[in-house]
Parts: structure tokens; C-alpha cells; sequence
């Protein structure tokens, strides 16, 4: 199987729906050069009208998204940075995510808002903060973290065929990771996890770069005696409930491993389920392992301080033992 | 050339601010090229004359709100260079103990209310200082920078008209350096003068070179007067141009790629903001050569001390994490 970046898996997958339906086009700053390397080449390919550079202006861009989108096109909106979806927050939240609803059942909105989240290249607060957890929030908007190219590109896929509103997560910090990526056409559902290692001690639940905390912290486990069983959610809204609350039922720990400020987190989101549904298997109380609970700093080592580690996994599985 | 009222002191004093925040964006891009410096750094280089002949304008009460480009706002307010470069090394001892970093540095003794790295996110702010200073029945004026993509941003249209309607002594310095990251800004907008826009707000735009700092010093000082007198808002465009890279490194996102009209930046390389001043400055005798020299060199010196004591500054504490919270 060939071996591709997590950013051109993502590319591939940008190409090749364009290719398959005429209604997929792309509109962003700057999406032409390719701020992020996601979007590079595709104007060469694609032209202007499918590949659409776009003024400085995230809430008209996101609004006429919606509009392009409930009027039979099938837009994906490129935001460059997590927390420039901030300044679009009206049309996604009180837009995009409640039309089909609230004119009851007359539309569908099937569009993509695509964005970095997280942290990665110590830029500050305005550059490096995680958002999912705030969209996990409102309701019928899709929300998807990939952590691999393999992922990235089949969820890209299916956020694009998918006839709801998708906000798909890339992470910058994973931008040049390597893995194995098919040739042959896939797609990966959304609201599907990958159980990324089988252990029988205690459950870890990540998404994105946590993913690979995690499994950092499960080899240390695993040097100790303890096997973790690690898993991807990939997909944050809606997401993967029974594969967690299986795997609980068989550790009776469960710990959540989540680049979100703590408060609303989304590992309090899943904390919240376990605590709720897997009660009587729980042998542990369940442990957030999120940010510090401040905004993100620039210096390189308060950044470093600020995201999940390895060793506050490891400290909160240690907790669920004792 | 000679520029009757502009006297020889101020003169000096622009050209001296326009030389410190070349010579700061020079060593800060090879700080940056040299991998020393974290994060992004967007320098300033060919749009100093702005900055210095703006902010010349400005009493030391007076505040400013700055971009992501935003290093010479910062030292033409009169910031101290070695807490900035500390800063930018994300060090202890910078302005915001590393917290900030280039994109957001700060300087509330002096005015300096932040730079922001939300395209955009300043204008508002700004609008709110403005108000402050009306409300507390204060002289003080606000004045925000900010680019021309920025204009594109609901928020400067908003702000305009809330200062208009408030009738607020705010002053809206839009830096058009004719592009936003690889986008010119003719493609993102359908009008040749951002200032423009100012007739729909009711409020004054005017367009001043922004390659002359002692034209940008008059047009600011105008803006100034008018607001004091409680004559209301104000919007500049400073025609101006940005030398470099949109942000360091930019090769890496442009993978051979091209954005930028070779005629076009070498017409600008010519029309130097430093180099026009420095001629200024020699010619009608303002300054001996040998003397001209000694500034350069001690401020090229100082920039470079700055740069070995941020190196040396400590990192954080990790217990500053959880600092500077709530109250
Ligand atoms: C809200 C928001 N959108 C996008 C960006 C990414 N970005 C950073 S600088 C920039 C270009 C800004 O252009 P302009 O306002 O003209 O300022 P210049 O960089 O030219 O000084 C963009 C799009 C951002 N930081 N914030
Ligand atoms: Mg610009």
C-alpha cells in the first residue's frame, strides 16, 4: 500500500471528490496557493470557479456556504485556523446547524467547514487553540478528527457525501505523518471508532494528536504490566458511544484524553456517558486528562505544559489502579 | 526637498524610529531564518514610515491597537526592544513573560494595547478605547492599525459606523500593502482607495503615501486635531508595501509557487521609506554623516544585544502557566 503525508491524504481526497461530482467546490483564503498544503495544486486541476480564493470576510464566507449548499451545491469552506471559525460562529451555530430543523425538514445543508485545530506551532492563543468541543456542542453539526492520512482521507470522503453539515479537523502537528493510504476508493463512516490497541486494564479514549499520547502512554503502561486499550474516536459528533462503553465494560477504567480547555470538554462529554451508562462496570472513578485550564501561551515550553502528556495519562491510569 | 514644517527635531525623532524598526525586522529575520525564533513572525520591512509618522503624532496617553504585523507599531509607540525581542523568543523577561509572543505583544504603559493576531479583532477594541476616552471626558484619542485585508473584515465596517454614530475620537490607520497573505488586494476587493469606504460611514477617509513618514505625521496630526475637538472618527489608507514575505519562511507554503509582480516590488525596493529619509536627513544637513553613522550603528548594536540577552533570558516557569488568571 503506498505510504502519503496526512496532508496529501487529505489533498487526494479534496481531488477526487471533485473529480466525482461537479456540485464540490472550494472556497477559502488563499486556497489556491495553499496556506496549508491540503489545498495545494487543486486550482491547476480545477480552475477558478471550483477553486475560489476568497476576501478576508469568514462570516460571509461561511453564510454563502450555507446559501451555495441549501441551493444545490456542495460547498466545502476552507477557515485556515480552528479559531477563525470563531468570527463565523452566527452562520454555523444559529445557521447551518438548524436550518433543516428548524423549517422542518424543507432543506438540508451538506456542506463542509474545514479547519486546523490545536495547537502544534506555539503561535499563541489566537493560533493554537483547539475548537471541536465547542461545535460537539450544537447540535447536528458533524464534528471529525483524523489522526492519520488513512483517516484524514476517508473521512474527508464522507464529510463531503455527507448531506449535513461537517466540520472536518485537520491537525497541523500531524501534517507530515506518514502512513498507509489505498489506492483504491474508501470511505470511512462517520461516528465509527478505531480501536487502536486491545488491552484489558483500563480504556483511553483520544481523537488527533491525543491519539498518540495515548498510545505513548499505553507502551509505558505496558512495560509496567498494565494493558490499555486505546481508542480513536475519529469522529466527535456523533460519535462512537458503544465501542467505548464495550470496551469499559470490559477494563472497568476509563480514562479521556482530550486537547480541549477542561470545562465542556469533550473528554467531559465522554466521561459524562461512561460515568452515566457504565456505572455499575466502573472499578475506578473516570479521569479527564484535558489542556490546563488557561488560554494557550506561545512560549514553546508553556505550550508543551499546557497539552495532554504522557505522563498525565500515565498519572490518571496510575489513579483508576490505586 | 525640504519639508518646512517638519522641524529638525522631529525630523530626527521619525527617521530615528523608522531606523529601529528596520533594523529590529532585520535581525528578528535572521533570528528567524536561523531557527531561533518559535511560531510565525510577520515583519514590518518597507512600511515603517506608517508606523513612525503616525505614531509621531500621537502624546504618550494616547493608545494604539496593533496586527499581527506588529513589531513596528510597537517600537514606533516607543516599546523597549529588548522585552520585545524577548518576547519573540518567548522568554521570561519579554513583555507578556512569553505568553504573547510576536503576534501579540503589549505595552499598556505606554498606549500600546495589544497586538492582536485575528485579522481584524483590533478594530472594535479600539472603538471601545475611543469611547473610553469620551466618556471620562478625556483628550486622549484612540488609534487602531490594520491591513487591508482587514477592511474586508465585518468588523472594521462595523466599527466604523459605531464610531461615527458615537462620534468618537478614534483613528483608523489602514496599512494597504496591497496584499493579504498571497492574495492582492485588488482581487479581494472592487475599489482602487479603501478609503473609500469611509463616505458610507459618514466619516472622513483619506489616502496618504505611506512611503512618507512626515506625510503620514501631517495626515495623523489632522486626524488628531479633528478628534480632540470632538470632531469625530477618522479612516487613513497609507499606501505602503511590504518587502517580504508575508510571514517568514512563506518559500515553505509557496512550494515554487508565485504571487507577487517582479516590476512591482522592485518599483517598491526603489521607493525605500529608509533610504528616502536617510537622503532627507543628509542632504538638508540635519544630521553630520559621522553622526548619522553612530546612530545606525548603535542602534544596530542594540538590537543585536537585545537579541543575545533574549537568548540567554530564562524560559518560563511552568508555574507561570497559572498565573495571571482571574483577580
Ligand atoms: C480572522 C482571521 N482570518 C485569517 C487570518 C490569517 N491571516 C493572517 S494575516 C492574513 C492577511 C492579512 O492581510 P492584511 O490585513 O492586509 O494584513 P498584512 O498581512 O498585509 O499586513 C491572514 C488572512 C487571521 N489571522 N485571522
Ligand atoms: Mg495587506
Amino acid at each position: 500500500m503506498p505510504r502519503k503525508t496526512y496532508v496529501a491524504a487529505i489533498q487526494e481526497a479534496l481531488a477526487e471528490e471533485m473529480r466525482r461530482d461537479q456540485r464540490v467546490f472550494l472556497i477559502g483564503e488563499d486556497v489556491r496557493i495553499g496556506v496549508f498544503p491540503s489545498t495545494r495544486g487543486l486550482h491547476t486541476e480545477f480552475g477558478d470557479k471550483r477553486v475560489i480564493d476568497s476576501p478576508i470576510s469568514e462570516l460571509a464566507v461561511a453564510g454563502a456556504g450555507i446559501g451555495a449548499a441549501v441551493t444545490g451545491l456542495r460547498p466545502i469552506v476552507d477557515l485556515m485556523f480552528g479559531t477563525f471559525l470563531y468570527l463565523a460562529f452566527d452562520q454555523i451555530a444559529n445557521q447551518a446547524g438548524a436550518m433543516r430543523y428548524m423549517y422542518g425538514g424543507q432543506t438540508n445543508v451538506p456542506l463542509v467547514f474545514m479547519v486546523q485545530n490545536g495547537a502544534g506551532s506555539s503561535a499563541g492563543h489566537h493560533h493554537s487553540q483547539a475548537v471541536h468541543q465547542f461545535f460537539m456542542n450544537m447540535p447536528q453539526i458533524k464534528v471529525v478528527l483524523p489522526s492519520t492520512p488513512y483517516d484524514g482521507k476517508g473521512l474527508l470522503k464522507s464529510a463531503i457525501r455527507d448531506d449535513n453539515p461537517v466540520l472536518f479537523l485537520h491537525s497541523l502537528s500531524l501534517g507530515g505523518k506518514r502512513g498507509e493510504v489505498p489506492a483504491d476508493e474508501y470511505v470511512i463512516p462517520i461516528g465509527e471508532a478505531d480501536v487502536k490497541r486491545a488491552g484489558n486494564d483500563v480504556t483511553i479514549c483520544a481523537a488527533g494528536p491525543t491519539v498518540y499520547t495515548a498510545l505513548d502512554a499505553a507502551d509505558a503502561l505496558e512495560a509496567e504490566g498494565v494493558a490499555a486499550e486505546v481508542i480513536d474516536l475519529r469522529s466527535l459528533s456523533p460519535w462512537d458511544k458503544e465501542t467505548v462503553l464495550e470496551s469499559v465494560a470490559k477494563t472497568g477504567r476509563f480514562i479521556a484524553v482530550d486537547e480541549s480547555f477542561p470545562t465542556c470538554s469533550a473528554a467531559s462529554e465522554w466521561a459524562a456517558t461512561v460515568a452515566e451508562e457504565a456505572f455499575y462496570q466502573l472499578r475506578a472513578p473516570v479521569q479527564r486528562v484535558t489542556n490546563k485550564d488557561v488560554p494557550m501561551p506561545f512560549s514553546p515550553v508553556l505550550e508543551k505544559a499546557v497539552l495532554p502528556s504522557e505522563a498525565d495519562v500515565i498519572a490518571a491510569v496510575h489513579k483508576t489502579l490505586a | 526637498m525640504h519639508h518646512q514644517d517638519i522641524p529638525v527635531d522631529l525630523a530626527l525623532d521619525i527617521y530615528t524610529r523608522v531606523l529601529r524598526i528596520r533594523r529590529f525586522e532585520e535581525e528578528v529575520g535572521r533570528l528567524f531564518r536561523q531557527g531561533q525564533l518559535p511560531g510565525f513572525v510577520h515583519l514590518y520591512i518597507g512600511e515603517e514610515a506608517v508606523a513612525a509618522g503616525v505614531c509621531a503624532a500621537l502624546t504618550d496617553e494616547d493608545t494604539i491597537i496593533s496586527t499581527h504585523r506588529g513589531h513596528g507599531h510597537v517600537i514606533a509607540k516607543g516599546g523597549d526592544i529588548k522585552r520585545m525581542m524577548a518576547e519573540l523568543f518567548g522568554k521570561a523577561t519579554g513583555y507578556c513573560k512569553g505568553k504573547g509572543g510576536s503576534m501579540h505583544i503589549a505595552d499598556f504603559e505606554i498606549g500600546m494595547l495589544g497586538a492582536i493576531g485575528i485579522v481584524g479583532g483590533g478594530i472594535p477594541i479600539a472603538v471601545g478605547a475611543g469611547l473610553s476616552a469620551w466618556y471620562s471626558g478625556s483628550d486622549r484619542v484612540s488609534l487602531c492599525f490594520f491591513g487591508d485585508g482587514a477592511a474586508n473584515e465585518g468588523s472594521f465596517h462595523e466599527s466604523l459606523n459605531l464610531a461615527s454614530t458615537l462620534t468618537l475620537p478614534v483613528i483608523f490607520v489602514c496599512e494597504n500593502n496591497q496584499y493579504g497573505e498571497f492574495t492582492p488586494a485588488k482581487n479581494a476587493m472592487n475599489i482602487n482607495d479603501i478609503a473609500d469606504r469611509a463616505i458610507g460611514y459618514g466619516i472622513p477617509g483619506l489616502v496618504a503615501d505611506g512611503v512618507d513618514a512626515f506625510e503620514m505625521y501631517r495626515v495623523t496630526r489632522a486626524a488628531v486635531e479633528r478628534a480632540r475637538r470632538g470632531g469625530g472618527p477618522t479612516l487613513i489608507e497609507a499606501k505602503t508595501h511590504r518587502r517580504g514575505s508575508h510571514a517568514e519562511g512563506e518559500e515553505a507554503f509557496l512550494a515554487g509557487q508565485t504571487y507577487r509582480d517582479e516590476a512591482e516590488t522592485a518599483a517598491a525596493q526603489a521607493n525605500d521609506p529608509l533610504r528616502l529619509l536617510h537622503s532627507y536627513v543628509s542632504e538638508n544637513g540635519l544630521l553630520p554623516a559621522e553622526q548619522l553613522e553612530a546612530l545606525d550603528s548603535d542602534i544596530t548594536q542594540f538590537v543585536a544585544e537585545a537579541a543575545e540577552a533574549a537568548r540567554n533570558s530564562p524560559d518560563p516557569e511552568i508555574e507561570s502557566l497559572f498565573e495571571d488568571l482571574w483577580l
